[in-house]
This record gives structure tokens, sequence and C-alpha cells, in this order.
């Protein structure tokens, strides 16, 4: 299990820095969506990871606060999820008016000259 | 502190947010409406600001718990006297900074008003909050708000700043996401007085990862506070903002230093156990390599806007400088000089559009090229007969004085009050040190001296330029309202230098409570009415 998590955020990072390198804006607005999906994800796995447990209570015993999985981390990922799904928007705009403004999709606003 | 006084720790986050919320529902359209309500929010603020200044000099803090939950569980707000002065700063420059805007800049775009108060909002926020999450929220929210700021009035320039702007700032709040969690994980807690408690009782095997976590935190502050690495988005985005908008941006970069000050004092001060000084060094080096790229940046370039940009620069590196030397003093004379650069820079950024108005587009530019190729000599000596005798305007001879001002205080020269805060720091620093002064101590004064002595060189050049060599072909016409708010900034840092005795006792203590957190950290964990919760 932690194993699949942390290869998946690590793909993810992997993936959103160098697609942030990139010269074209549209790669760079992917590559931080993916920045945020590994970000987010490595939130919600500081909760600490479990496979095959019931979600609230267990079926037929008393519930206890030791079943419960920290519920902290998923209220920060949620909010995190909102901001950067906020500020994501916002950079497309932003993209998108840079496009028609300088005629180019370079991260600069101009091609570079060769 | 009793009944609705309690409340005032909270009014500088809510006045604004209600403001702005009304200045939507009244329509972008009505100016004077909106004006009038910005108005109320903002002078509102210096109110309360001057209130909980007055409230903060106490021994103990002043903790606001949202929702009466108890600490551990709710959000608490705390109010001590760095918060208090941070708030009073933000809320002058925020003062200055929207009358400047009712002159002509808020007609430049649509919804300059809201933006400007959620932006105070966001500040205001992260100078309150006890916690590093709501730190993170309050700093989205600011930044949501400068990122309409910066782009406010549109164009290539602010279009292609703001891209970068934006991107940097991204990435940053992705890492200030990853270092808060990476603590959460570690010491389960993100107030951050109880941080400071659980910080010396970490198990040696984690504490590599919770200094990790906090290292991957500070350099999201850092980027905010325009390390040099890491700083390289900030002149460009300053110049190509709307003059208020830049002024009010001028403060964005010393809310990462305030994160610095706070966070790092707290948790890597003198009283942290094993971790303390963690990181000491790289904010001391990292400073003096701010404080040289900003005075080669000051040099090299040719245009106001710019120039104020590596003020900035240079202003934050001095302050991280200080801060890594670790002194209670040194951070003392620090926070004086904080004081002084927010307003002084704050004026600076007004003032340049005032001084810019009505001079020819790249007229800087064309008088320094003259000069290096000696074109334009015969031009000069026809018009020698015309011009001997021609008595400097009014308006000329008022922003000449400011911009003599602004050079002053902006290099540390006596007699205003950024002499006074070099001075502190300098002084300070060879004090502590005692017979022998080490080798960092003299890198920073060597970079403190002359850093001021680059601003000197850069804004003779830049003033005999505007004023002399290319000044504008008729007077610029400027309303009242627009030089109103840089001779009040002015005004502020001279009183400052008058006041200068009881300022700096004021910040004195206040470094001392950052440097010696005891009264913080009870203050907020045993917050009084800990019953009254749920």
């Amino acid at each position: 299990m932690e194993i699949v998590v942390s290869l998946a955020i690590g793909v993810l990072t992997g993936s959103g820095v160098w697609l942030l390198l990139r010269p074209r804006t549209f790669q760079v607005i992917v590559g931080l969506a993916l920045l945020s999906y590994a970000v987010n994800l490595f939130i919600f796995s500081t909760g600490g990871l479990r496979s095959g447990a019931a979600a609230v209570l267990s079926p037929g015993e008393a519930g206890t606060l030791g079943l419960y999985v920290d519920p902290l981390p998923q209220a920060l990922v949620l909010t995190a999820i909102v901001i950067g799904f906020a500020t994501t928007a916002l950079l497309l705009v932003v993209l998108l008016a840079a496009r028609g403004l300088t005629g180019t999709d370079h991260v600069d606003g101009r091609e570079r000259e060769r | 502190m009793t009944g609705w006084m309690e409340h005032l720790v909270v009014a500088p986050i809510v006045v604004p947010m209600v403001a702005g919320a009304a200045i939507i529902l009244a329509g972008d359209r009505r100016r004077r409406l909106t004006a009038a309500i910005g108005l109320m929010s903002t002078v509102l603020l210096v109110v309360l600001a001057a209130i909980l200044l007055g409230l903060a000099d106490s021994p103990t803090v002043h903790v606001y718990r949202l929702g009466n939950w108890p600490t551990l569980f709710g959000i608490v707000l705390v109010l001590d006297r760095l918060s208090a002065v941070m708030l009073a700063l933000a809320a002058l420059l925020g003062l200055a900074a929207f009358l400047f805007s009712l002159g002509r800049w808020q007609r430049a775009g649509v919804y300059f008003q809201p933006l400007f108060q959620f932006q105070l909002m966001g500040l205001n926020g992260a100078f309150l909050t006890g916690d590093l999450f709501n730190l993170f929220v309050f700093f989205e929210v600011m930044l949501a708000a400068s990122y309409g700021m910066a782009l406010h009035g549109s164009g290539v320039a602010r279009v292609r700043a703001g891209l970068h702007y934006i991107v940097v700032n991204l990435v940053a709040s992705l890492l200030f996401l990853v270092g808060v969690s990476v603590v959460y994980g570690v010491a389960g807690t993100l107030n951050m007085a109880e941080l400071a408690h659980r910080m010396r009782e970490v198990a040696a095997e984690d504490r590599g990862l919770l200094e990790t976590g906090l290292a991957v935190l500070g350099i999201a502050f850092l980027v905010k506070a325009a390390m040099w690495p890491l700083g390289f988005w900030l002149p460009p985005t300053y110049a190509a903002a709307t003059t208020p908008a830049a002024a009010i941006l001028s403060i964005l970069s010393k809310v990462g230093i305030y994160a610095v000050l706070r966070v790092w004092l707290l948790l890597f001060g003198g009283t942290a156990g094993p971790s303390a000084g963690f990181g000491e060094a790289w904010l001391l080096v990292g400073g003096l390599l701010t404080i040289a790229f900003g005075s080669i940046a000051m040099l090299a370039t040719q245009n106001l806007p710019r120039l104020a940009g590596a003020s900035v620069m240079i202003s934050s590196g001095t302050l991280l400088a200080a801060i890594g030397a670790g002194q209670v003093t040194v951070t003392g004379g620090a926070l004086l000089y904080l004081v002084s650069s927010v307003l002084s820079i704050g004026a600076f950024f007004l003032l340049i559009e005032l001084v810019e108005r009505g001079r020819e587009v790249g007229a800087d530019v064309l008088a320094v090229s003259r000069e290096a190729f000696g074109a334009g000599e015969d031009e000069e000596e026809m018009d020698e007969q015309d011009t001997v005798g021609v008595a400097i305007p009014g308006t000329i001879a008022v922003l000449g004085f400011a911009f003599m001002a602004c050079a002053v205080l902006l290099a540390g020269l006596p007699p205003l009050s950024g002499f006074l805060a070099k001075f502190a720091i300098l002084s300070t620093l060879l004090a502590s040190s005692g017979p022998s002064v080490s080798p960092t101590t003299w890198a920073l004064m060597a970079a403190l001296i002359l850093s001021g002595f680059a601003t000197v060189v850069a804004m003779l050049r830049s003033g005999i330029d505007v004023f002399w060599t290319s000044p504008a072909a008729r007077a610029p016409r400027i309303g009242l309202i627009e030089i109103v708010p840089v001779a009040m900034l002015l005004l502020l840092c001279a009183v400052l230098t008058v006041g200068a005795g009881p300022a700096s006792a004021y910040l004195q203590s206040a470094a001392e409570g950052l440097h010696l957190p005891a009264s913080y950290l009870q203050g907020v964990i045993a917050a009084p009415g800990e019953s009254a919760g749920p």
C-alpha cells in the first residue's frame, strides 16, 4: 500500500516538475495541476494509510477512537484542493490573456531567438 | 480585556472582508459609494491598529479563540507586539495606497476596490494567525488578491510579469503545503506554540524529518521575502504593476520576513533545545547575497520602478541577514528598519508615478545614452539662452523634495529614520560581539554600508536625470489626493525619527518577545477560559 502511494506521488511530482520547466504555458499549467495532485496525495497520506479497514465502524463491535483515521489531514487536503483549484482557474485566465496579448504561448511572452 | 474589547483582535480581518463584500454587492460602477465604503474600512483599520498597538504593549499576549474551542482543537489568533506593528504598517500603507488610487488608478480596470480590501484582509490575517495552516490560508487570500492587483490595468507587460509571478507563487504554495504536512505528520500539531513545545520532545530519529519539513516551509517563506536565488520574480512584477498596487504589493515581501521572524524564532530560537539555531547560517548568507544582488540590480537599472524593486530586495536582504545574526538587540534594530523601510518604499512607489507622469516614454534611457555618446550637445547649446532663468515649477519642487527624502530614507543617511534604523543594527552588532569582531559581522556591516552607497549613487543618478537633465516638458498635473499619501508616509518617517526612543523601546520588547517566547507560549497554550470550550 505504502509503496503504491509513494510511487504515485513520486511519478506525479516528477512529471509535474518536468512539465513546469517546459517553455509553453499550457505545459506549465498541466505541470502545476499534476504537482498539486501529488501534494494533495502527500497530505492525505500523512494521516496514515490502511487498507481493507471499515470506513467508520466495523459491524458488530463498539467503535473506539483507535479505529478512526486522523481527520485533520483530510480537512487540510480539502482546503488545499479548493484553493489549488481556484488559483489554477485564475492562472488559466491569465494564460489565455497572455496568449491573446503577446500572440505566443511561450512563458516569456516571446519566442526565443534562434 | 473584557466584553467587546476582546473581539477587537479579530476585527482587522472582519472589517476588510465585510467591506470587500459590500463593495461587490454595491456594484463596481458606483464609484462614489464604493470609494466611501473603502475609505471607511481603511480608516477604521488604521484606528483599530492604533488601539491594538496599545493593547499589545503588555507582558501577556492576547489570544482570540475563534468559536471558543480549546486552543489545541480550534483556531487561534494571537496578538503580540510584532503582530500589532505589522498590522499598523499594513493599515497605514493601505490608507496611503487607497487614497492614491482614488486619483485615477481605480478606474484603470474592474474590481480594484474589492481586491484591495481582500488584500488587506489576507495581510492582517497572516499577521494575526497562530497556526501554520491558517497562515497558509491567509497567504492564499493575500496572494489571490495580489494576482488581481498585479494584473490590474492589464497590458502586455503586466500580463507577462503577472504570469511569472503567479506560477512562482503557486509553486511556493505547494512547497508550503508539503512543509505543513510533514510537520503535522511528525509533530501532530500545527499550532505554532504547541509545536514549539513538541519540538523539544521529538524523538532523535524523527528530528531530521521535522527539520526537513520546516526547511521546506522556510523556502516557501523566503520565496515571498525574495531571498536571492528565489526572488527574481520581484522586480519585473512590481515594476509592471499599477502604482497603488505596487505600493501595497511592497509589503507582501515583508509578510515573508514576518513569517520567518515568527516561525523561525519561535521554533529554532535560543530556547528550542537541540534544534536551536537550525538554518541560521542560511539566513545570514542568503540575506547578504540578496543585499549584493539588490545593490547590483539598483546600479544596473535605468528605470525608476525597477530601482524601487531593487530597493525592496535590499531591504529584504538586510532584514534576513540581521535576523540570521541571531541577537535580540540586532532583531530590535531590524524591526525599526522594517518599519522605516516599509513606509519609505511605499512612499517611493507612489512617488515614482507622479515623477514619471508627463515625461516622454523612455526619457531616462535616452538621457543615459545621450551622456554616453555625447549626442545632443549642439541642441543644448541652442536652448541655453531660453532656459536660463526659468523658475522651477512648484509641483516639481514638491516632487523633488519628496524624491530627496525617499533617497535619504532608502540609503540610510542622516537625519531621517533610515539612518537611525541602520545605525541601530550596526551599533548593536558591534556592541554584542565584544572585543573580537567575527568575519560574518564584518561582512554584514560592509554589506549594509555598501548597499547604502549603491542606493545613494543610483538615486542621485536618476534624480539628476529626472529633474535636471530631461525634465518634463511642462509640470505634470497632479491631484492633491495623490501627493497627500506620499507626504503622509514621509511625514510618518519623520515622526518615527523624532519618536525613535519610544518606538525602538517598543520594538526592542517585541524582539525580546520573539527571542524568549515564554509569554507567547504560555499565553497561547493556557489561554483564559479554557473550560468554556465545548
